[in-house]
């Protein structure tokens, strides 16, 4: 006789069973979703609860806190983000036990101190495409809880602009024998279109308001400085140029809006329209709308969307991806897989650069995690189609190899001022990271990026280009030779640096013919928040805190 | 998009050198002079060679004046004893001289804490030598369109002046938002709501409910058309005027006074969309402000 | 408050006929520059006021690389500075060089 192995189906029936009591079809109250929670739940299992980088089930986040851990208690939470007070109370609470997330930027504070005092078990810090890939694979969740726009009477859901991470995380749940409970802003008759499909999802609660999303891809252009306005200069005409960049992702920050702000005007002086920055992996950044509405850019996948920005995405459907509604998708797995096998540079910012070229944004008492950006700056050696810029990193990083067996090689950047917040240095010795880890008792220190993948750094001292780098000392060099005034830089040997100088592995804005006191905030496309609503034909509705009209 | 100068962003010796005729600026007692602050270093602050005042006299289309200006980076604009010293002579010697307008570019969110008696002080000296010079037949006109705005002691002075241009970014106050969420709660005022900030104590509102005379586009030359119009323009400073406003501010306290909100006023006054008003273009929302005048605000 | 002081030998004279320039503002992250001229032409001189303490090192080798590069020969600089980075320190000199070397 054949054994049949169903006994996760047969759970998965009896948590129904359990939920049912409360439901009405598939639909749940408000006022009964803790106990709904109870009901479905059973201690020791893996719970994903959507923190995603941007939107937060937030009404099923306090629910799962006010749980009776008597009832529910040592769940192995795993979930993109960290984010709402509620992801950290149920560990105070005892309701959780283990965690594997990937970002905990609002809550590094908190999170350091709960690790630290054994309050937390933690699994592993993750990129967010590993945990989805975690998924799949060794942390399926036994229930999701998600977050949607809207849900009509089947279950079927609408997510809209933030659909983020919620495809990734209920297809795992649903066809691994998962509970899937959604909360929804509110329940329709005719959604606009179905994101994710009926059969996926067991329950929905109407939370009647609509869920938490954090504006984090707005940089005002009032803030911009003098300093990262040359460092941009530097990235355009010293890598965007001579690579021929078209296909790209930007970090968050000053210096690349200060480089998405340059396009129009700085890139337009130097002749690069239609040869640079045409296609993108990007959140709807408010910063690139002047280069868009200027023709830079074909189009956009994002990972997420911004606050604001959806009525200026519905009029620019030829760049975003939007639905037959007319509403932007997002979808962070796939964006990330976009960054790493479909793009050709990532460029971004950081904390702290070590002589290596590794680079972490972690402090000995802040664990923010990693979000995507290791796998946006990474080599991606799994890539096989060509490009021009891809060859011609590859050629310079192994010159003696023959042609049609060198392959290619992203180009990986980090940007920024020599001295960052509250003149702390860039530049060190050693990263912080090493002393978390020690603290955590980790197997490895948070690296964001690996210095052999790091291709470039851009500082206002120049551009260090590591692929050009022989050896460690070499590289070393070439980190110190970029390093400014800090301790770091103060501590090169100036011959070293000449050498590299001549060779190109260092260039300096006056080898590029840039003249720092022409780095002139006259240069950004958009100096304020109303100039970015004035490009967008006023389309675009900054959140409050941005306003000075 | 306009490369024209932003006033908001610009500094203050910016401003007043755009403002003016070129080459035309001679400044009083210059940072040369070092004339700084004898009180910042025992609190471990920096100071600024001109106290963040800067005086002097220029030319504006021609017409001799009298400027001072504010920066409002440094220390927030807020008065201090050299900084209002600076402005107290200024009006003085317009007394004296009388036959040269003065310009302030206001930029402040009051006094300085570490110098509050001699700024308090500063501010009715202040307020008193531009009396004695209205009185004089000086006009003074005020141009506000800074980050600091123009609050406390500096919105008290404003409401001495002959007359006032103000940006869509200026706001101009006695009390600051935290200082009113703090005193009546955030339910009154909630100050993160920049939005109801604007609303309330911006240069769209100023404009319409006659807080300001003339609302100026944030550029260099939309500023220097509104000064060289106003200075022309002054009301003269006797019982007639005095009188005037008094009933002028009587009417507005009577219709507007309980209204909830700005928006409530915009209303009254027949602005067909007031929820779109503070994202009205700068040509548009003029247009509409010279439409919905119903008496002329002459009256300082 | 720390007071430092540096005096250079400058490889030529500043350009220009004005004699005093100011730029920059003392704010956070932000300093202003006096500049005047008033040395012999091979002399240059920094005086800095700044709150933030302990960065001489930084402080010595931002104004040795800026002598070297502008050559602000005659030039007495003198700075307030609320606590600006390195970076913004190198460009107010080399602007205040920049502005005072403008024809008066």
């Amino acid at each position: 006789m054949m054994t049949v192995l169903d006994t996760a189906r047969r759970a998965r029936e009896r948590r129904l069973q359990a939920g049912v009591q409360y439901a009405q079809g598939k639909r749940v109250a408000r006022e009964n979703a803790t106990a709904l929670l109870e009901a479905v739940i059973r201690s020791g299992d893996r719970v994903c609860l959507e923190g995603d980088n941007q939107k937060q089930a937030d009404l099923l986040a306090v629910s799962l806190a006010a749980m009776d851990s008597n009832k529910v208690h040592d769940l192995h939470m795993v979930q993109s983000g960290v984010v709402l007070p509620e992801h950290l109370d149920v560990f105070e609470r005892g309701i959780a036990r283990r965690l594997d997330y990937a970002y905990s930027g609002p809550q590094s504070t908190r999170i350091a101190q709960l690790l630290f005092g054994g309050k937390i078990e933690l699994g592993a810090v993750h990129t967010y495409l590993e945990l989805f890939a975690r998924y799949y694979i060794d942390l399926t969740p036994q229930v999701a809880l998600i977050a949607a726009v809207s849900a009509d009477r089947h279950g079927n859901l609408y997510t809209g602009p933030n659909t983020e991470d919620t495809p990734a995380i209920a297809e795992a749940t649903a066809f691994k024998d998962g509970v899937v409970i959604a909360q929804v802003n509110e329940i329709v008759d005719t959604l606009p279109r179905v994101d994710i499909p009926g059969d996926w999802v067991n329950f929905v609660i109407e939370s009647g308001t609509p869920f938490y999303v954090e504006p984090l891809f707005t940089r005002d252009p009032a803030a911009i400085t003098e300093t990262q306005i040359l460092t941009a200069m530097l990235a355009i005409k010293g890598i965007y140029a001579p690579y021929g960049v078209a296909r790209l992702n930007h970090g968050i920050g000053f210096n690349t809006a200060a480089i998405e702000l340059l396009l129009p005007t700085y890139g337009e002086r130097l002749g690069l329209k239609g040869k640079v920055a045409s296609h993108w992996a990007l959140n709807p950044h408010p910063t690139l709308i002047p280069a868009i509405e200027s023709g830079w850019v074909k189009q956009i996948h994002s990972f997420g969307s911004e606050v604001g920005m959806e009525p200026y995405i519905r009029a620019r459907s030829d760049v975003y991806f939007t639905g037959p509604d007319g509403s932007l998708r997002s979808n962070r797995a796939f964006c990330q897989v976009a960054g790493m096998y479909a793009c050709d540079m990532f460029i971004g910012s950081t904390l702290q650069i070590d002589l290596q070229g590794n680079s972490s944004t972690v402090t000995a008492d802040r664990v923010a995690g990693f979000g995507g950006a290791p796998n946006m700056g990474s080599d991606a050696r799994g890539r096989r189609h060509p490009s021009n810029p891809w060859l011609q990193a590859g050629k310079e990083a192994d010159p003696g190899r023959p042609a049609p067996l060198r392959r290619g090689r992203k180009l990986v950047v980090q940007i920024g001022e020599t001295f960052g917040d509250r003149n702390a240095p860039m530049f060190v010795e050693h990263l912080d990271a090493l002393k978390l880890a020690e603290k955590l008792d980790l197997d490895l220190a948070p690296v964001m990026l690996y210095g052999d993948d790091v291709t470039h750094i851009v500082t206002e001292e120049g551009i260090a280009n590591l692929l050009l780098c022989r050896d460690a000392d070499e590289r070393e060099h070439a980190v110190r030779g970029v390093a400014g005034f800090t301790e770091i830089g103060r501590g090169r040997h100036a011959g070293m640096v000449q050498r590299l100088r001549t060779r190109g592995a260092i260039r300096r804005p006056e080898d590029l013919g840039i003249d720092p006191l022409d780095a002139d905030r006259r240069l950004l496309s958009a100096r304020s928040i109303k100039d970015l609503v004035r490009w967008s034909g006023d389309l675009y509705e900054p959140p409050s805190r941005f306003r000075n009209w | 998009m306009s490369t024209a100068g932003s006033w908001y962003e610009a500094t203050a010796r910016q401003r007043l050198l755009k403002l003016l005729d070129e080459g035309t600026f001679e400044e009083f007692i210059g940072p040369e002079q070092r004339e700084t602050s004898p009180h910042l270093s025992l609190f471990d602050l920096p100071e600024q060679f001109d106290d963040g005042m800067i005086v002097g006299h220029g030319r504006l289309e021609g017409t001799r004046v009298l400027i001072a200006a504010q920066e409002g980076r440094f220390m927030g604009g807020a008065f201090g004893e050299i900084h209002g010293a600076k402005l107290t002579g200024l009006l003085r010697a317009s007394r004296e001289i009388s036959s040269m307008p003065v310009l302030i570019l206001f930029d402040s969110g009051g006094v300085r804490l570490q110098e509050a008696n001699a700024g308090e002080t500063a501010i009715s000296e202040i307020m008193r030598a531009l009396v004695d010079a209205r009185l004089a037949g000086v006009p003074v006109v005020g141009l506000i369109g800074g980050r600091a705005g123009c609050y406390g002691g500096g919105g008290l002075i404003a409401g001495c002046c002959s007359a006032l241009a103000v940006s869509e970014q200026g706001r101009i106050s006695v009390s600051g938002p935290e200082v009113i969420e703090t005193n009546r709660g955030v339910e009154e005022f909630d100050s993160k709501d920049r939005a109801l900030v604007w609303r309330t104590m911006g240069g769209k509102h100023r404009r319409l409910i006659g807080g300001a005379e003339i609302l100026a586009d944030d550029t260099m030359a939309s500023f220097r058309e509104a000064a060289t119009h106003l200075i022309k323009r002054a009301p003269p400073l006797d019982a007639v005027t005095l009188e005037a406003e008094q009933s002028r501010l009587e009417k507005r306290l009577e219709r507007f006074g309980r209204c909830e909100d700005a928006r409530d006023i915009w209303v009254s006054l027949g602005v067909a969309d007031a929820r779109s008003l503070p994202a009205l273009a700068y040509d548009d929302f003029v247009v509409l402000a010279n439409r919905l005048e119903n008496a002329p605000y002459d009256a300082r | 408050m720390e007071h430092l002081n540096y005096h250079h030998i400058a490889p030529s004279r500043a350009k220009g006929s004005k004699r005093q320039a100011i730029v920059g503002v003392v704010a956070s992250g932000n300093l202003e520059v006096l500049v005047e001229r008033t040395l012999p032409d091979t002399e240059c001189e920094v005086n800095i006021r700044t709150a933030a303490e302990g960065f001489g090192d930084v402080w010595k080798a931002v104004v040795a690389d800026f002598v070297e590069r502008r050559s602000p020969g005659g030039l007495k600089l003198s700075v307030n500075d609320g606590g600006a980075r390195p970076d913004m320190v190198a460009l107010r000199l080399s602007q205040a060089v920049r502005a005072v070397g403008d024809q008066s």
